[in-house]
């Protein structure tokens, strides 16, 4: 029975690293999720198989509550509201950690890992350390879901003595363990529960919405660790390789979304950041009187309709004015008449990770009509229009001319190389960063101002 | 790395941790014929021990597959990405049933059962979403 339900759990891991690979291309993708559906259908049945698990009648409903809710959820959310429903999800992972944790202490022998109040040492640290990062990535989650929800402002919340309170929480935590370690204590358990409840709430309060794809992907890779510390609590392999598949994502991710904002991974990590006069407004240096030029919808049809090849470089704004379906509209348009139309996308487009090609993708987009910074950046030389829409600092010659810019040394696209630079924009306001963008005031820039949805409607109508 | 090397590392990494597997069930159940109560203690203890050297194995094993896994996945599948890590690292839900699994009702269980809704919540959640998401990547059409 042992042996059956190891090697069960090891078909399951074996199909979740199988669920991660098949991301490698959208082809592959959709039998890489039936993978990991596979994979999670077997761990489930192998543990309800289990001996020590008898109460299906307590079990069974359980699972259908959850399930039910989990999918009309899932079916329901607008793609636009993807990153709250991550962050949503992270926090679910990070309370089940706590509560298997708890469980498990009060408990110890459905585990064998000891009786009630005299739990192997080794054990208690792992769990300590199961229920701290759990707890942690549940209420930074709930903040992040908050923000992202724009239920709380997202704006960083800064309070005096941040970093030494947050190590003083680190410190008092480290004590809390070695502390039940020795005691073996109910009090000392709620209080670690407690103490890292209240960590993970000010690690994330004075982060900045915009900065929120760090975010998201770091509680993604937290959810994995708690998963991990759990294994190690109840020698389970399959937490264990799931937990630490799961962290180094999330940890790749955040990698990736720092080196795209040009942020250190240790910044991120101790939440410092957004804090700093980068995001305040005082760093913004008034536009003067400097001349732009500004155009309508009928002169951007018509520059648009002349050019052979075009690259189109959405942003957050476009997702916000749910203007990306006359976006591929206009696209097609012009693709009728012969003109060659690609995407750029910088890293942290969206508000989380990819986010930018689910909008495309759900607007019809192609995704080999799609690229990523890296593959596109050389070819704006070629292009005749860059058309930016709803995205600004990414597009900052200053983050490679001006060693003084706050987003100096951020890979930015160089759409300024092309010969025309369409910009959609509400008005001459400096993106997240708080830094004016130079390209406005270049000759060969047109401005449109007006909702990105409207201009890009007045554009299909001037085209058609 | 070309995906026949990868396809290879992963393989051998998988025959690596089948081994790995197999000992830990052959030390557990060593450890499960050591009969009555008192020795229980003493054998959980010593299988802590040596599972906390095979766990550590396995999941620096698994850290490694993970980091050359995740590496390939493309950028535009990023957000799938997070949504199908968010689904399976809801497997959690293992230890959620054996917490909830005993007939007799304690505060334990009924942690158990909390987590199972919140893990079901998740996995369901989590899958769908990805399917959604994954079912608008398309190819031009021509």
């Amino acid at each position: 029975m042992e042996t059956a339900s190891t090697l069960a759990y090891l078909v399951a891991s074996v199909f979740f690293i199988l669920a991660l690979r098949g991301l490698s291309s959208p082809v592959s993708s959709r039998a890489g999720n039936l993978f990991g559906m596979a994979g999670m259908a077997i761990a489930v049945i192998t543990t309800l198989a289990l001996p020590i698990v008898v109460s299906l009648w307590v079990i069974l409903p359980g699972i259908l509550i959850g399930g039910g809710i989990g999918a009309v959820i899932a079916y329901r959310i607008k793609m636009t509201a993807l990153p709250q429903l991550v962050a949503a999800f992270h926090s679910l992972v990070g309370l089940a950690a706590v509560c298997v944790a708890t469980a498990a202490f009060l408990s110890p022998e459905s585990y064998t890992i000891g009786v009630r109040h005299n739990i192997l040492t080794g054990s208690l640290i792992e769990m300590s350390l199961g229920t701290a990062i759990g707890a942690i990535t549940f209420s930074g989650s709930i903040i992040a879901f908050l923000k992202l929800q724009a239920l709380m402002t997202g704006k960083p919340l800064i309070f005096p003595y941040q970093h030494p309170i947050n190590l003083g929480l680190g410190i008092a935590i480290v004590v809390l363990v070695v502390l039940l370690c020795r005691t073996n204590a109910d009090w000392v358990f709620a209080a670690l529960a407690g103490v890292a409840l209240l960590l993970g709430f000010l690690l994330i309060l004075p982060i900045g919405g915009a900065d929120m794809p760090v975010v998201i992907s770091m509680l993604n890779s937290y959810s994995g660790w708690a998963a991990c510390g759990i294994g190690f609590t109840l020698q389970n392999n399959l937490l264990i390789i799931t937990g630490a598949l799961v962290g180094s994502s999330g940890a790749i991710l955040s990698y990736i979304m720092c080196k795209s904002m040009n942020r250190s991974i240790i910044n991120v990590i101790l939440g410092g950041f957004g804090g700093g006069g980068g995001a305040g407004p005082a760093a913004v240096k008034p536009g003067g009187d400097r001349p732009v030029r500004v155009g309508s919808a009928e002169d951007a049809a018509f520059i648009l309709k002349n050019a052979s090849r075009v690259v189109v470089v959405p942003g957050y704004g476009m997702a916000v004015a749910q203007a990306q379906h006359v976006l591929r509209e206009m696209a097609d348009l012009l693709k009728a008449q012969g003109v060659d139309v690609r995407y750029a996308i910088h890293p942290v487009a969206g508000r989380m990770p990819g986010h930018m090609n689910v909008l495309l993708a759900e607007a019809n987009v192609p995704y080999d009509e799609v690229f990523e910074l890296d593959e596109i950046n050389r070819e704006f030389a070629q292009t005749d229009v860059a058309f930016v829409i709803g995205a600004n600092d990414v597009t900052n010659p200053a983050a490679r001319t001006d060693p003084k810019s706050p987003i100096y040394g951020m890979p930015v696209l160089d759409v300024e190389k092309a010969k025309t630079v369409l910009f959609v924009k509400r008005s001459m306001a400096s993106g997240y960063a708080g830094v004016e963008n130079e390209l406005f005031f270049r000759p060969n820039t047109m401005m449109l101002f007006g909702d990105a949805k409207k201009v890009c409607e007045e554009v299909v109508r001037a085209l058609g | 790395m070309d995906s026949t090397d990868l396809a290879q590392s992963v393989a051998a990494l998988q025959a690596e941790l089948e081994t790995v597997l197999k000992k830990t069930n052959a030390l557990t159940a060593a450890i499960g014929q050591a009969g009555d109560k008192a020795s229980d203690i003493a054998g959980a203890a010593s299988s802590h021990g040596t599972f906390f050297l095979t766990g550590l194995t396995v999941f620096v094993l698994a850290v490694f597959v993970g980091y050359h896994v995740v590496w390939r996945v493309t950028p535009a599948l990023h957000s799938p990405l997070m949504s199908v890590t968010n689904a399976i690292s809801s497997v959690i839900i293992v230890g959620a049933l054996i917490a909830a699994g005993p007939a007799s009702f304690h505060l334990s269980q009924a942690m158990g059962f909390i987590a199972v809704v919140l893990a079901s919540i998740n996995i369901f959640g989590g899958f769908i979403v990805t399917r959604r998401m994954l079912a608008m990547y398309k190819k031009k059409t021509k």
